[in-house]
C-alpha cells in the first residue's frame, strides 16, 4: 500500500508551501513520524514527520518548488502494509483534492479551496438546512403578486390574473407583466369624469383634480377611444372583464327596477355653504357625492338586505357596509370600493371618494382598492341622465343611481309651487334577494335621509 | 487618486503590508501597533521587516492587553499621531469593546468637535480557515449599529489598499476588516503610488440585470464565482455588488441595481440574525418595495455561535458557492 | 518556597527529603510519568499538525514540572480546575484521560467538548475541570466566581486552581480577577506558568517587573516564586496554597519560572523573533531529562524502569493516536446542538 503525502497547510491563512529540503532521498526507509522533508511557509519552517512507516517510492515536488497545500509531495511504499494503520480517510489533507496554485485567478482559486457540492453533500444533508428546501419562503409568497408586479399592473391598468406567469409555480414575474402590456399595447388612460354643468356650477364632478395630464391611450384602448367606422375594435382585457362581468350578473340575478325624486335644494346649499372651507381644508372640492354616500350608507344600516348576497346556502348579509363608487373611464369602468363607509363622516367619505376618484384618474388604484364592495353609487348624473337601469355589480343585492339634478317647479307641503333642485334615484335589485316592498323602503329612507339634510349640518 | 505609475501583483497579507509601509515612510505621525507586531512581524507576518525599518517606536510591540490598545491608540490620536492599532484576531476586540464603542466612536460628538479621533484599528476577521470558535468570528455586527464609528471590510487588494489608505487619512475612528481566507487565497493588481477609495462608496463587480447580489469580504469572490458559472452554463445574470464599506452603507449602489433587477439576495458569512443583511434588508423595504418582485433574501452563516473547528462543523456554516449558485438560481427563476 | 531571583529558578531539585510534603515513591514515579507523557503527547500534535492530519496543536515543552507537579497538589474530587489552553498535561494529571486528549487534537466527535474547540481547549466537569475559551484572561473571573461559590455554600477543604500565561497578567481582566479574589479572601491558587514568551512577545516587553509574583502585593496575597522546571518545588508550593486557600487562608499567587521549548503554536516559527542559542541555553535545565537524573540518582527509579516508562507511555500514545485518528468527526448537523435558544430554526 503507498501513502501519497501532501503539502500540509502550515499554518491559518496559509494556501500554499515550499520543499525547502528533502530530508530522504528516494528509496531511503522511513520511519512513522520520522522527518523526511522541510517544508517552508510564509509563517512557518517545518520538518514534516512520515505519517507512515516504508520506503520512500517518489518524490513529486522538487526543493525550491511552491505548491498549493493539499498538493502531492511524494509517495511512501509501505512495507509493513499488514502491521501499520492505514491513515484516516478523514484526514483532511489527504482527502482534499488537490489544487493548482498561482496560475489561477483568485476566483479560481477560492472555488478550489471552497468545499466542492460532492464533497460536502454528505455532510450537508445531516444537517437541518436541507430538511426545508431552501425556496421554502419563495415558494410560499408565489401565490401573491409582488409590489413590483402590482405597480407596473397597476400603471399599464393590466388585470394581474389575466397574465401568463413564467416564474415559479406560474407566478406572474415584473418582465410577465412588461411584456404582456407590450404585447397588449399600452395602457388605457382615464378619460376626464364628465362634468354636469348645473346653474353654472357642477353637482356631480366629484373634484376638479389638477395636476398630472392622464396618459394617452394607444392600441385597442386607444381605437376604443377613438372608434371608427368599419373597424373592429380589439378587446382589451379590461373590457373582456367588463362583459363578462356584466353578462354573468344579468343573467344570474333578476334584475328589478324601481326609482325615487328627491329634493336635493337643502343639501345643496348645504354643500354651497361648506364647499370653500372643505376644499382649503383638505384639498378636494366637495361635490354632492359624500352626502348621497353618507345617506345610502344610513339607509342600508337601517335595511341590512341590501348588504346581502345572494348564495346558495343562502342569503348572506355582509358584516361590513362597503360602497363602491363606479368611476368611468375614458375606455374603461372602474369600482373602487370605500371600506365601512358607515363608520365615516360625510367630510371622511368626501376625502376618502376624493383618494380614490384621483387614483382612478392616475390609473394608481390598487387590487386592495377595488375588492370587497358590498353594495355600489353610481354617479350617472354627471353624464345628463335623468333615469337609468344600471346593473348589479355581480355578488352584491343593488345599485342606486344618483342622476342630473333638474331645477324644476315643485308643488310643495303646503300646496305652493316652488322651485327645487330635483334627483333622480334610481334602483336596481337582485330580486332573488329583495322583494318591491323593501326596495321602496330603501329608497325611502335614502330620500328620507338626504331631504333631512339641511345648511345648519355638520360635515 | 493620486496618478500611478504601474501595478503589481499581490495578495491581500501583501497589500496591506505595503500600504501600510508607505503610511509610515510618509508620514512621520502614523505608527502600528499591537500584539506581535514587531519581531514577529504580526502573526500572519503583516509587518514582517517593519521594525527593522522603523524601530521600536513606531512599530509598538503592546503588552497583551486589548483595552489599552485601543484605549491608548485613542489617546495618541487625540494629540495628533495617526495610529493604526491592531487586535490579533477580531474575537479578541471584545476588551476594548468599551474604548471602541464608549470612547474612540463618541470623541467627536462629546466633545462638540474639539476633538476628532483619527485612529484605524485593523482586524482579521471570519472563518473558513480552521479557526474554530475562537479565531473565526465576524464582529461587524456587533459594531454596525454604533455611530461614529466607520466601518470598512475589503475584500481585493487593491481594494484593501485604496480603503486602508482612506481608513488612515480619515479623521475619525476607523474598524478596518481583514477577512483572513483572503489573505493569501486572494490576489489582484494593486497600482503604485498613494491612492484612496472613498469609504462608504460600494462596487459593482459584475453587472446583471435578474437579480442583485450584495456581499463583503470572503464572500463577494465565491458570489462572483457562483454569478459568472451562471452565467456561462446557464446564461442567467446576475449584479454582484461589493458592500467594501459597511458604515456608512452605499445605499445609492444598492437602491439602483434593486431597482433594476427588483431582486436582492444579500450574502454574509457573519450570523444572520441582526447582521448587516437585516439593516440591508430594513432599508431596501422602506425606499424600493414597489421595485421588488421577490422577498428579499440573506443567505448567511446559521445563527449559532461560529463555526466549531472539526472540518464538518466548519464547513456546514461557511456557505459554499455552490449553496450561492442555488439560491441565485432560485431566486431569479421566481 | 523562597523568593528567589529568576536567574537562579533553575537550581537543581531540591532533595525528597526537603519536600515540606512528603511524596511517596508512587507519587514521584507517577509526576514523573505524567511528565513523560505530557511531552509524548505534545510532540505527538507537533508532529500530526506536520503531517497535515491536524490543522494546530499548542505544545507545552518546558512545562512538564509545572503541570506534573501542580497537579499531584490538585484534589480530585474536591478541587476544581480552570485551566488556559497550555495546559493538556495539567488536565491529564488531573484525571484528563488520554484518549480524550487525541479526540481534541482530531477534532473527532468523541471530544468531550464536540469538536468544536481548537485542541488543548479541554472541557470535562465530572472531573472538575472547567470549559475555557482562547480569550486570553478571559477565564481569571470564571475560577474566581467559581472560588466565590464554594465559599458562598461553606464548603470545607475545597479550592480552585487556575493557571494562565505571565502574558495573561496584562490583561485588565486578570487585575480584576485577582482584585476580587484578595478583597474576599477566596479559596483559590493562581498558578503563574511563566514561560517567559507570549507568542513573540518577552517579559521584558509584557512588564516593567521581573517577577510576576510581585503583582500579588497590590491584591492582599502573597506571592510565591519557584523553579518551575522543578516538580516537587511546584508540588510543594501549589498544595501548600491549596491547603491555605480550602482552609480559609486566602489566595495565593504562584509564578513558576519555566520556559517554552517549541514555537507558540504550530501556527508560529519561533525563529523569526528568538535565537537558536536562547532556546539552546535553556535546554540544559529541560525538567523531563533533569528529574529523570534526579529520580535515579535517588534511588527511585532504575534506568531498566525508566526506559520500560518511556516505551509504555510510547506505546499509550500511539495507541490513542490511532484509535482517535479512526474515530469520525462529528456529523455536521451537530452544529446546531447545545444552542441557548434551543433547536436551531431552519429560517435559512
Ligand atoms: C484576549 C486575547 N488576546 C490575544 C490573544 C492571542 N494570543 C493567544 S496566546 C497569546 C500569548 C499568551 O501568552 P501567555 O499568557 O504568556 O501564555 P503562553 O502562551 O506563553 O503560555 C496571545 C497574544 C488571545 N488568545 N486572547
Ligand atoms: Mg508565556
Amino acid at each position: 500500500m503507498a501513502t501519497t503525502i501532501t503539502m500540509p497547510q502550515l499554518g491559518e491563512s496559509v494556501t500554499e508551501g515550499t520543499v525547502a529540503q528533502w530530508l530522504k532521498r528516494v528509496g531511503d526507509p522511513i520511519e512513522k513520524y520520522e522527518s523526511f522533508v522541510e517544508v517552508s511557509t510564509d509563517k512557518v519552517n517545518a520538518e514534516v514527520p512520515s505519517p507512515a512507516t516504508g520506503i520512500l517510492s517518489r518524490i513529486l515536488v522538487n526543493e525550491g518548488e511552491t505548491v498549493a497545500t493539499g498538493t502531492p509531495i511524494a509517495v511512501i511504499e509501505d512495507v509493513a502494509a499488514a502491521g501499520a494503520p492505514a491513515p484516516s480517510a478523514t484526514a483532511p489533507s489527504i482527502a482534499e483534492p488537490a489544487q493548482m496554485a498561482d496560475a489561477r485567478t483568485p476566483s479560481e482559486q477560492i472555488a478550489a479551496a471552497i468545499p466542492t457540492p460532492a464533497a460536502n453533500g454528505a455532510a450537508r444533508s445531516a444537517g437541518p438546512q436541507t430538511t426545508t428546501p431552501s425556496g421554502a419562503v419563495i415558494s410560499s409568497a408565489s401565490a401573491h403578486a409582488s409590489p413590483a408586479v402590482r405597480k407596473l399592473a397597476r400603471e399599464h391598468n393590466l388585470v394581474i390574473a389575466e397574465i401568463r406567469g413564467t416564474g415559479q409555480n406560474g407566478r406572474v414575474t415584473a418582465d410577465d407583466v412588461i411584456a404582456y402590456a407590450k404585447q397588449r399595447g399600452g395602457a388605457p388612460a382615464p378619460a376626464a369624469l364628465g362634468a354636469m354643468p348645473y346653474a353654472g356650477e357642477a353637482f356631480h364632478t366629484t373634484q376638479q383634480i389638477g395636476g398630472a395630464p392622464a396618459p394617452v391611450p394607444h392600441g385597442a384602448a386607444a381605437m376604443y377611444a377613438n372608434p371608427q367606422f368599419g373597424q373592429t375594435i380589439p378587446l382589451t382585457p379590461a373590457r373582456k372583464i367588463i362583459a363578462e362581468r356584466m353578462v354573468e350578473s344579468k343573467h344570474t340575478a333578476p334584475h328589478a327596477w324601481s326609482m325615487v325624486e328627491v329634493d336635493v335644494t337643502n343639501v345643496w346649499k348645504w354643500r354651497s355653504r361648506e364647499k370653500d372651507g372643505f376644499q382649503q381644508q383638505t384639498g378636494y372640492s366637495l361635490t354632492l357625492l359624500p352626502f348621497m354616500l353618507r345617506a345610502v350608507s344610513e339607509a342600508i344600516r337601517q335595511h341590512p338586505l341590501l348588504n346581502a348576497r345572494w348564495t346558495p346556502e343562502g342569503i348572506h348579509v355582509n358584516a361590513e357596509i362597503n360602497l363602491g363608487i363606479a368611476i368611468g373611464l375614458e375606455t374603461n369602468l372602474v369600482v373602487p370600493v370605500i371600506r365601512n363607509a358607515d363608520h365615516l363622516s360625510i367630510k371622511g367619505l368626501a376625502i376618502a371618494a376624493g383618494e380614490l376618484i384621483e387614483k382612478a384618474r392616475r390609473n394608481r388604484l390598487s387590487v386592495d382598492d377595488l375588492q370587497g364592495g358590498t353594495f355600489t353609487v353610481n354617479n350617472v348624473g354627471a353624464n345628463g341622465s335623468v333615469a337609468s337601469a344600471p346593473i348589479i355589480n355581480g355578488g352584491q343585492a343593488g345599485i342606486v343611481t344618483m342622476e342630473t339634478v333638474v331645477r324644476k317647479p315643485v308643488v310643495t307641503k303646503d300646496d305652493a309651487i316652488a322651485i327645487r333642485s330635483m334627483m333622480n334615484v334610481c334602483l336596481s335589485l337582485d330580486h332573488r334577494v329583495i322583494d318591491g316592498l323593501i326596495a321602496s323602503r330603501f329608497l325611502n329612507a335614502l330620500k328620507a335621509g338626504l331631504e333631512a339634510m339641511g345648511p345648519t349640518g355638520s360635515l | 487618486m493620486a496618478v500611478t505609475t504601474g501595478t503589481n501583483v499581490m495578495n491581500n497579507v501583501e497589500a496591506v503590508r505595503a500600504t501600510l509601509y508607505e503610511a509610515l515612510k510618509n508620514d512621520p505621525r502614523t505608527l502600528v501597533m499591537g500584539e506581535d507586531v514587531g519581531p514577529r512581524g504580526n502573526v500572519f507576518l503583516i509587518t514582517k521587516g517593519f521594525l527593522d525599518e522603523f524601530g521600536p517606536q513606531r512599530v509598538l510591540d503592546t503588552p497583551l492587553a486589548e483595552a489599552s490598545i485601543v484605549g491608548i491608540a485613542v489617546g495618541m490620536a487625540m494629540e495628533g499621531l495617526r495610529p493604526i492599532a491592531e487586535i490579533q484576531f477580531s474575537d479578541f476586540i471584545f476588551p476594548a469593546f468599551n474604548q471602541i464603542v464608549g470612547e474612540a466612536a463618541k470623541t467627536r460628538y462629546r466633545s462638540n468637535g474639539d476633538f476628532t479621533c483619527p485612529l484605524v484599528i485593523r482586524t482579521p476577521y471570519g472563518g473558513g480557515v480552521r479557526g474554530s470558535l475562537s479565531h473565526s468570528i465576524s464582529v461587524e455586527a456587533l459594531f454596525y449599529h454604533v455611530p461614529g464609528l466607520k466601518i470598512v471590510a475589503p475584500s481585493t487588494p487593491a481594494d484593501m489598499k485604496g480603503l486602508l489608505n482612506a481608513a488612515i487619512d480619515d479623521p475619525d475612528p476607523v474598524l478596518y476588516l481583514e477577512h483572513k481566507k483572503t489573505y493569501r487565497l486572494i490576489k489582484g493588481e494593486v497600482p503604485d503610488g498613494h491612492y484612496t477609495i472613498p469609504i462608504g462608496k460600494a462596487a459593482v463587480r459584475k453587472e446583471g440585470h435578474q437579480l442583485t447580489v450584495v456581499s463583503y469580504g470572503l464572500n463577494v469572490h465565491q458570489a462572483l464565482e457562483a454569478a459568472n458559472q451562471l452565467e456561462a452554463d446557464e446564461a442567467l445574470k446576475v449584479e454582484v455588488i461589493d458592500l467594501r464599506s459597511i458604515r456608512p452603507m452605499d445605499k445609492q449602489t444598492i437602491l439602483a441595481s434593486v431597482r433594476k433587477t427588483r431582486k436582492l439576495l444579500i450574502i454574509h458569512e457573519d450570523n444572520k440574525f441582526g447582521g448587516i443583511g437585516a439593516e440591508i434588508s430594513a432599508m431596501v423595504a422602506e425606499e424600493a418595495l414597489f421595485d421588488l418582485d421577490a422577498p428579499i433574501h440573506r443567505l448567511c452563516g446559521p445563527d449559532v455561535p461560529p463555526m466549531g473547528y472539526a472540518l464538518p462543523l466548519e464547513e456546514e456554516f461557511m456557505i459554499s458557492t455552490e449553496r450561492m449558485k442555488q439560491r441565485m438560481r432560485e431566486m431569479v427563476k421566481f | 518556597m523562597a523568593k528567589a531571583p529568576s536567574a537562579q529558578a533553575h537550581a537543581p531539585a531540591p532533595a525528597v527529603a526537603a519536600s515540606h510534603h512528603e511524596l511517596s515513591k508512587e507519587q514521584l514515579r507517577a509526576i514523573f510519568r505524567s511528565m513523560l507523557l505530557q511531552r509524548t503527547v505534545d510532540n505527538r500534535g507537533f508532529q500530526l499538525n506536520r503531517q497535515g492530519k491536524i490543522p494546530f496543536a499548542a505544545g507545552s515543552e518546558g512545562h512538564e514540572a509545572v503541570q506534573a507537579g501542580a497537579g499531584m497538589a490538585f484534589q480530585r474530587g474536591r478541587d476544581l480546575l480552570v485551566p488556559y489552553y497550555r495546559d493538556v498535561g495539567l488536565c491529564m494529571a488531573c484525571g484528563f484521560p488520554t484518549i480524550e486528549v487525541f479526540y481534541s487534537l482530531f477534532a473527532r466527535a468523541k471530544d468531550n467538548g464536540g469538536g468544536r474547540q481548537f485542541p488543548s481547549h479541554l472541557t470535562k466537569k465530572s472531573a472538575g475541570i472547567f470549559s475555557f475559551s482562547s480569550i486570553i484572561a478571559g477565564h481569571m473571573a470564571h475560577a474566581v466566581g467559581a472560588a466565590y461559590a464554594l465559599k458562598y455554600r461553606n464548603e470545607r477543604d475545597r479550592a480552585v486552581i487556575c493557571t494562565f500565561g505571565e502574558g495573561a497578567t496584562s490583561e485588565g481582566e486578570w487585575h480584576e480577577a485577582m482584585n476580587f479574589a484578595g478583597l474576599h479572601r477566596l479559596p483559590i491558587v493562581f498558578l503563574c506558568e511563566n514561560n517567559q514568551w507570549a507568542i513573540s512577545t518577552p517579559q521584558e516587553k509584557q512588564m516593567a517587573v521581573k517577577d510576576v509574583a510581585i503583582k500579588a502585593s497590590g491584591y492582599g496575597m502573597e506571592g510565591v516564586i519557584i523553579d518551575g522546571f522543578d516538580p516537587i518545588a511546584v508540588y510543594d508550593a501549589v498544595a501548600a496554597a491549596r491547603e491555605k486557600a480550602a482552609s480559609g487562608g486566602g489566595p495565593t499567587l504562584i509564578e513558576a519560572k519555566c520556559y517554552r521549548f517549541l514555537s507558540h503554536t504550530t501556527d508560529d516559527d519561533d525563529r523569526t523573533y528568538r535565537s537558536k542559542e536562547e532556546v539552546e541555553s535553556h535546554r540544559k535545565d529541560d525538567p523531563v531529562p533533569r528529574f529523570e537524573r534526579w529520580l535515579v540518582e535517588h534511588g527511585v527509579v532504575s534506568t531498566v524502569e525508566v526506559e520500560a516508562l518511556k516505551k509504555d507511555v510510547l506505546r499509550e500514545v500511539n495507541e490513542c493516536t490511532d484509535a482517535a485518528e479512526a474515530e469520525p468527526y462529528p456529523q455536521a448537523s451537530e452544529l446546531y446542538t447545545n444552542l441557548v435558544e434551543g433547536a436551531w430554526e431552519p429560517w435559512q
